[in-house]
């Protein structure tokens, strides 16, 4: 196994970022030890819980199992680039609205997969909520008003689209 | 009575901080020349551990040190809630899959996890049992042998056995009309915190300070320092924001050695576990209950004879506490004139088991439900009909020497009924079923809160309760907001920091908004008494004139002040604070079988409905009803969402969860792939969380405690409602597609 550093030039949060990473670190390693951007969650480390998510190249991934020299090239979102101007993101204001938040640990991850489901469906139904989320686990929170979130998060933004058109 | 803050749907104060990223866990934080410890675990069950040769792992750069027990001081500081056995390394001998046998220091994680494959464990195996029946064998090896405590029954496996019981079994099992009896069984479950057991350690003080997700930091504070002779005020737990305990993160785990650590090194040290050390870590205890019971024919209870059996793990970690505690409510929620109740808890080579989210009552409540089911059956009485001639009023006595019945119990029970549409007619293959859940809070409790009312009027409240998800941080904020008359926005909390806060005795049982409540709303009149008598002080000339205060405002001797204005009268501009001191002490009584009286009965009535898809076993659960009395909702949005995360939390050991073991001993499905809990597909298409209020509970403002009700009656009404459609018995969790496929495959023999 090389442990040369490899050096990767990526967009994270909008900003251009250039480092050098292990080849055998993963993106979330990267992320929380590297970076110091702990927002992004760690748990099961096998992609199993989606406590990790972030959004790469506008889809949602588990960056337990995306290795760091993967993203070269790549377009990252992480949680902390979702506050916008000071303002939070719909998702994130929805979640607070709504309920959906107790211990908070699952929801960076959560918000990231509602975030990249929206970026695509702004209307989703409640299946298709159910289906971006289910690579998420939650143990406080029983799922019901994360659902609510997300669904008054797309109404918010199908709204806040409508005013600007 | 109007409230301004209580009963309002005030949103969660740490919310913003947690959907930013912001919040940080213990996971998440450093200290300067922090180590990183690792753990080495036991690959067998039960072992001699002959040599361990670390020289390898030594070798690795960035390695500090590698220490295994007998590197510890000798005798090997041990510790533990109850009792003092559980020791920091494995202690020449294994007991469980996964015990800890070493840890690495390191300067990064990564060289601890590079030098843990370089250590060398040389084992001698030896028998085991992880099974009820093995544990109990007149020749099974003897799991704790060198732990001689308060409970063992010396030569076996019995860590405990408790005894409880009134009028006359004997003489009713004869006289009874009609008798049932049956076995009903619980598996092992894993709490699966989302977020990892961690902490971090540091000398301080002349002592230690722990960062930790706990739940009872101040238990945790008497366990470390016990187990390493120091005393109370040489450690300090800090007890950090929990992503997710559930009884899981109550009871110290990796805390009491990596205090050593931290001390032996005199360095910050950081140990993490993995989501699958966290299966090593803690667990809820199988159960065997035997019901015995006997009904007139009209379905009144006669008699309850309940044998209960807990396996529980290689130490006792709070499991006798949750075997006692639990099987004393082991009749339900029923008037029993003749109860004997018998409970043993049994050492097995397993990983210890804790609290978990209803303290033992899931596994005593799907066994009495389930018969209480299995008895409308066999009488032809309808399952409500029969709940409803064996509740008992309010007033009247459940357990004698206990707290009488606190609410209107029929009211609830009517309430799920009706919500989930009892008694109208039925679509094809849908089945129904009720269940009742109950359990009472931590007897003899003591929690103390300091409020503090600074000179520009606002509050600090000081808890030792631990803010896990539940939202404590922001009920306390409001009970003390409404208490003392300012807006929740000018109160801050202080939580869980044993060197700042008074004490508490736990975050557990559903108890702070009662215990904890009880203790900020005594701190906050204590400052309003203080204010009273500086009024009078200040103003009075010779004459006592009544001072009134409102929302902030003090009334007297014709004048109007704000907090802000009479402490600046009375200290001097700038100056002074008001600090109140609030304590709520729970029954305690000499001789009480379980320490005290019930501070209320949390109680709780479920209801489901489903159906089967006969082909692969799957249960369908198309609407589920949970009604719970509260006494008085602190905060709606967050009483419906504990109520709602506890429901589906039970639809886990209700369907899918199971921790197995195989015939050597190990755990084989530790872990999010083999061992799944609910995911948003799994949810029932309908929950629907109602409350019963009658402000008759003992918590501030009539409140009664939730945050476990939801989970204790889920699987007896699913179970229940299975058996309605398919007409199958399920007296064992979990009701898997693959279990159900069994049990309809059996049948069609």
């Amino acid at each position: 196994m090389s442990t040369d550093l490899i050096e990767i030039h990526f967009s994270l949060n909008g900003e251009r970022k250039t480092i050098e990473v292990k080849p055998y670190h993963t993106l979330a390693q990267v992320l929380r030890d590297q970076l110091d951007l702990t927002g992004t969650k760690l748990c099961c480390e096998e992609g199993e819980c989606g406590a990790c998510t972030v959004i790469l190249n506008e889809k949602a991934v588990t960056s337990c199992i995306v290795l760091a020299p993967e993203i070269n090239g790549c377009e990252l979102k992480t949680i902390e680039g979702l506050v916008q101007d000071g303002e939070l993101d719909p998702v994130q204001e929805a979640f607070i609205e709504k309920g959906a938040v107790q211990c908070g640990y699952c929801i960076p991850g959560m918000i990231m997969s509602a975030k990249a489901l929206l970026q695509e469906n702004n209307d989703p139904c409640e299946a298709d909520i159910r289906e971006a989320l289910a690579g998420n686990l939650c143990r406080c929170a029983g799922y019901y008003r994360i659902i609510d979130a997300v669904t008054s998060a797309g109404k918010q933004i199908r709204e806040a689209n409508a005013a600007k058109s | 009575m109007e409230f301004d803050v209580v009963g309002k749907d005030i949103k969660r104060t740490d919310a913003l901080k947690k959907v930013t990223g912001t919040l940080d866990y213990v996971i998440d934080q450093k200290m300067q020349g922090m180590l990183y410890g690792k753990l080495l675990r036991s690959e067998h069950a039960h072992a001699k551990i002959v040599n361990v040769d670390a020289s390898a792992a030594k070798e690795i750069p960035g390695v500090y040190d590698v220490i295994t027990s007998t590197d510890l001081p000798q005798p090997v500081p041990r510790f533990g809630p109850i009792k003092q056995d559980q020791p920091l390394l494995a202690d020449r001998v294994v007991n469980y899959h996964g015990e800890p046998v070493a840890v690495v220091l390191a300067d990064s994680e990564e060289a601890a996890q590079k030098a843990l494959k370089k250590i060398k464990v040389e084992y001698e195996k030896l028998p085991s049992v992880s099974k009820l029946d093995d544990a109990l064998r007149a020749d099974a090896p003897i799991v704790n042998p060198d732990s001689i405590g308060m409970y063992e029954e010396l030569g076996s496996n019995i860590c405990g056995n408790w005894k409880f019981g009134w009028g006359d079994v004997e003489a009713k099992n004869r006289a009874s009309s009609f008798m049932l009896k049956n076995v009903y069984e619980f598996p092992m479950i894993h709490h699966f915190p989302i977020e990892p057991f961690s902490c971090i350690c540091y000398p301080e003080n002349g002592g230690v300070a722990i960062r930790s997700p706990i739940q009872h930091p101040f238990i945790l504070r008497r366990v470390v320092a016990k187990a390493l002779h120091m005393e109370l005020s040489q450690v300090r737990v800090i007890g950090n924001a929990i992503g997710g305990g559930f009884g899981g993160k109550g009871y110290p785990k990796i805390e009491p050695l990596t205090a050593y650590l931290a001390l032996h090194t005199g360095k910050p040290v950081k140990i993490v576990l993995s989501l699958e050390e966290g299966f090593f870590s803690a667990r809820r205890s199988s159960s065997r209950v035997t019901m015995n019971t006997g009904f007139d024919l009209e379905g009144k209870i006669q008699f309850q004879d309940v044998k209960v059996e807990f396996l529980v793990g290689a130490y006792a970690d709070t499991a006798p506490r949750v075997a006692s505690k639990s099987s004393y409510l082991g009749c339900g929620p029923y008037v029993t004139p003749n109860a004997r109740i018998d409970c043993r808890a049994v050492y097995s080579h397993t990983v210890p088991s804790t609290a978990f989210r209803g303290f033992g009552m899931p596994q005593i409540v799907w066994a009495v439900e389930s018969q209480m089911n299995e008895a409308s059956k066999v009488l032809g009485i309808d399952p409500l009909e029969i709940r409803l001639r064996n509740l008992p009023k309010k007033g009247e006595i459940l357990v004698p020497g206990d707290r009488p019945v606190d609410g209107d119990w029929e009211q609830g029970l009517r309430k799920a009924a009706e919500t989930i549409g009892w008694g109208t007619e039925k679509p094809d293959g849908i089945g129904r079923g009720i269940a009742i859940g109950i359990k009472n809070p931590i007897p003899a409790s003591l929690s103390k809160s300091i409020v503090k009312l600074h000179a520009d009027g606002s509050v600090t409240v000081s808890v030792g309760t631990s803010e896990m998800g539940q939202g404590a941080r922001t009920t306390m904020g409001q009970i003390a907001a409404e208490s003392i008359g300012v807006p929740m926005e000018r109160v801050s909390l202080i939580m869980a920091d044993t060197g700042a806060v008074p004490f508490d005795t736990a975050t557990a049982g559903s108890r702070s908004t009662v215990a904890m409540g009880n203790a900020v709303v005594s701190a906050c009149h204590d400052i309003k008494e203080q204010l009273t008598e500086m009024a009078h002080e200040l103003f009075a000339d010779g004459s006592q004139e009544e001072v009134v205060i409102s929302r902030g405002t003090i009334e007297a001797y014709g004048k109007s002040l704000s907090y802000a204005d009479i402490l600046a009268e009375y200290f001097g501009p700038n100056m002074g604070e008001v600090v109140g001191n609030g304590t709520y002490k729970g029954s305690k009584i000499e001789g009480h079988p379980v320490g005290g009286k019930a501070d209320f009965w949390e109680i709780v009535f479920t209801a489901a409905e489903v159906s089967v898809d006969t082909e692969s076993g799957k249960v369908y659960t198309n609407k589920l009803v949970n009604v719970s009395d509260v006494g008085c909702i602190i905060n709606p949005l967050q009483a419906e969402a504990q109520e709602e995360g506890a429901a589906i939390m039970g639809m886990g050991h209700t369907f899918m969860e199971q921790m197995v073991y195989d015939d050597s001993g190990r755990l084989v499905n530790g872990g999010a792939l083999d061992y799944r809990v609910p995911t948003i597909m799994d949810i029932p298409a309908e929950f629907i969380s109602k409350f019963i209020e009658n402000r008759d509970g003992a918590g501030p403002f009539g409140a009664k405690g939730i945050g476990e009700s939801g989970i204790i009656a889920i699987a007896p009404a699913v179970a229940a409602a299975v058996n309605d459609t398919l007409g199958i018995r399920f007296r064992q969790l979990p009701l898997s597609a693959e279990n159900v496929w069994k049990e309809l495959h059996r049948e069609s023999k």
